[in-house]
């Protein structure tokens, strides 16, 4: 008899929602390790973790981790993490979705919270294109790429997703593909440990809907566009950061200080009340 | 000058002095004690003080009366966004949540505003938003995932005129069946209708307490003239009025399911930072909260369970004043505002010896289906008027089975006069 061995991280994922429905090749299951990684080497209070996701394939990481979570409706994960918060300000609230969810329909929320500097930490999947649907065109399509709604090619611009988080007042400011999953891992660890608003892109691959599209039918091939593709350069200009087929910058860009809205808002009561 | 003004002079400014340096010591004492400690002092903040319930009698317009039911209700979080008429509601509260331990925060749309009720609702608060129609539209939505996660939250709805952006500053009474259709899918919300500023203060008391019993979200439908009104408010000593707490979960996390009802169909709710490590999620799911989404099975239980804890319980939710209806023969039906003024024409109509009586449903959803199917029986004709082209005048004309319905439609100025009514009432009598 050989004894029942488990992964030791096990304990981080809800068993009894496996097997996930992501495809072979793809980022997600990379981010959802990075982040449980992350939080068992913090040794982060599971009863004091939420974790929070919109729609989209990434959205289901919220189910997967064994904490409190919520699976929220489409673009709105940040509006209800700032109920959570505000609410216990003592919880982390994490949120992990995708870059259509939080940067399309629900890009309003993400810069409002941002300038807020509420302390939700966002980790955002970029994957190029919706891939839950079935791979159309999204707010991070590089231009010229095909997807099924731009089959002659993108014609809009993509978002650089780090100079919006950064031009909005995010506190804490990182990109990494799924190729960088030690640097990810501490990118995370950092993040949790900061007050504010904190953001981490994570550029990932997706080859069953975006890459077979591209010229990248495999997740190999995906990475190793990552892998030729991308530099370190911390703390670089973000503005200068936009995503190219030759050129993916990653690395941290922004680390500030600045108070963050729980602190301020119960400072404020704090002194109304006294 | 004599000895004595100097050393009283002396004294006062040392006591003022003194005085300032207390405060100073006082602030830097709680500086440096609540530094680390956000929550602490929220728990602190947290405990009832004397500013939730304003016991007493005031002169307070709509709007405000129904922030301190909110208040008086144990509301302890608020996300809003500005909107005529509704906007008073999120002012005074601005003003009022700091005061009692509360959160006012102003999302940056009303779409915003729900998600973070929800999420505070399940973190353990109670939760309100206020809107008028455009905002009310923006919300449908996540009011769906409020009765999908079975979230406890209050809803207030100012209506003005629509569609669209309509007429702002007018009354309406537009949104009556959007309050009942306005998401997709097939469900049940409970909608209140208060027709006086004091029913602002009591039935946004009512729409928290039934909102916690049957955790599903409960609208307070009040009209532009509800909500600017200004009269008598009288608000009774806090153990005096009546607050219902959702139920909580009397078992283990590990054998917790968090969407596995009791007998009256609603399951007990635990909240996030508990420790139950539980998951929720706008998907069809099972009792676990886990997705099951190709599960006709899964869908048929949880869809019927979310209608049927309202349809089934209707008899406990449902409100209505009755005026002179026992022997009436035509009998007005008649909600918010325009109430007032059947009220007054029935009186009218019955100094003329015309057996005229009125039904004004307090709750509008549940709809009063068995009451109205009741007078249908004894009246020859019921008049419905509405602020509206007909909308709950469909639901009266669903449940009378043989009577005639008249409707009386009136848009884009004051709400129907007495005379209106007392009119349509002789023409049917």
């Amino acid at each position: 008899m050989v004894a029942e061995i488990s992964h030791p991280l096990s304990k981080y994922l809800r068993e009894a929602m496996m097997p996930h429905i992501w495809c072979s090749g793809c980022g997600n299951g990379i981010i959802l390790n990075c982040f449980v990684q992350a939080v068992d080497e913090l040794q982060i209070d599971l009863k004091k973790l939420v974790v929070v996701s919109g729609i989209g394939c990434i959205g289901r990481a919220a189910g997967y981790i064994n904490t409190d979570s919520f699976h929220t409706t489409h673009g709105r994960p940040i509006a209800f993490a700032t109920g959570v918060k505000l609410a216990n300000p003592d919880l982390e609230v994490v949120v992990i979705s995708g870059d259509g969810d939080l940067f399309a329909i629900g890009g309003n929320h993400f810069i409002h919270a941002a300038r807020r500097n509420i302390g939700i930490k966002v980790i955002c999947a970029n994957n190029f294109n919706y891939g839950m649907t079935g791979g159309q065109q999204g707010p991070t399509t590089l231009l010229e790429a095909f997807t099924t709604t731009t089959p002659y090619g993108n014609i809009e611009h993509p978002f650089n997703l780090v100079h919006l988080a950064a031009a909005s007042g995010a506190t804490y400011v990182a990109r990494w593909t799924t190729l960088h999953v030690r640097r990810l891992t501490q990118s995370i660890k950092k993040m949790l440990q900061k007050e504010g608003f904190n953001f981490i892109e994570v550029v990932s691959p997706c080859p069953e809907i975006f890459g077979r599209r591209n010229r990248m039918r495999t997740g190999l091939q995906m990475m190793e566009w990552f892998k030729k593709a991308s530099i370190i350069e911390h703390f670089s200009d973000p503005a200068k950061a936009d995503i190219t087929p030759e050129r993916i910058v990653v690395g941290e860009f922004v680390d500030i200080e600045k108070p963050c809205y729980e602190k301020l808002l119960y400072d404020k009561m704090a002194q109304i009340l006294t | 000058m004599p000895e004595g003004f100097i050393l009283q002079r002396l004294l006062t400014r040392m006591s003022v002095l003194y005085a300032v340096f207390v405060r100073l010591f006082a602030q830097i004492l709680q500086f440096l004690l609540l530094k680390n400690h956000v929550k602490k002092d929220v728990n602190e903040m947290k405990t009832e003080n004397n500013r939730t319930v304003l016991t007493g009698t005031h002169f307070m317009n709509g709007d405000i009366a129904c922030a301190e039911g909110a208040l008086a209700a144990g509301c302890k979080f608020f996300a809003g966004y500005p909107i005529t008429p509704a906007t008073e509601i999120a002012e005074h509260l601005s003003k009022r949540m700091p005061e009692v331990g509360g959160i006012y925060i102003q999302m940056e749309d009303e779409i915003g505003s729900i998600a973070a009720v929800i999420g505070a609702s399940y973190t353990g608060l109670k939760a309100m938003t206020a809107t008028s129609g455009p905002g009310f539209s923006l919300m449908q939505e996540n009011i769906g995932l409020a009765v999908m996660t079975e979230a406890p939250c209050v809803i207030v709805d100012i209506m003005r005129g629509g569609p669209s952006t309509g007429q702002p500053t007018l009354p309406g009474q537009q949104d009556i069946m959007q309050a009942k259709w306005g998401s997709h899918g097939d469900y049940e919300i409970i909608a209140l209708a208060p027709s006086s500023v004091q029913e602002m203060f009591d039935l946004t008391i009512e729409a928290f307490n039934l909102s916690e019993t049957y955790r599903v979200p409960t609208m307070v439908l009040a009209d532009e003239v509800v909500g600017h009104m200004w009269e008598k408010v009288v608000i009774p000593p806090a153990e005096k009025i009546r607050i219902v707490n959702r139920k909580k979960p009397n078992t283990s996390p590990e054998k917790y399911l968090p969407y596995m009802p009791d007998d009256d169909l609603v399951p007990p709710m635990a909240c996030f930072g508990e420790g139950f490590s539980f998951h929720a999620t706008g998907l069809t799911h099972d009792e676990h909260g886990y997705p099951k989404t190709s599960s006709s099975g899964v869908q048929q239980k949880l869809v019927k369970r979310l209608c049927e804890k309202i349809r089934k319980n209707a008899d406990k939710i449902v409100k209505v004043r009755e005026f002179m209806v026992d022997d009436a023969e035509v009998i007005v039906v008649a909600y918010g505002i325009v109430a007032r003024a059947a009220l007054s024409a029935v009186k009218e109509a019955r100094k003329t010896g015309i057996k005229a009586g009125l039904l004004r449903p307090i709750t509008i959803w549940p709809f009063p289906e068995k009451l109205i199917a009741k007078i249908a029986e004894q009246a020859k004709k019921i008049v419905v008027p509405e602020m509206n082209c007909g909308q709950l005048v469909r639901e009266v004309e669903r449940n009378v089975q043989g009577t005639s319905v008249v409707f009386l439609s009136k848009l884009g100025e004051d709400p129907h006069t007495p005379m209106e009514i007392l009119e349509a009432i002789r023409r049917n009598c």
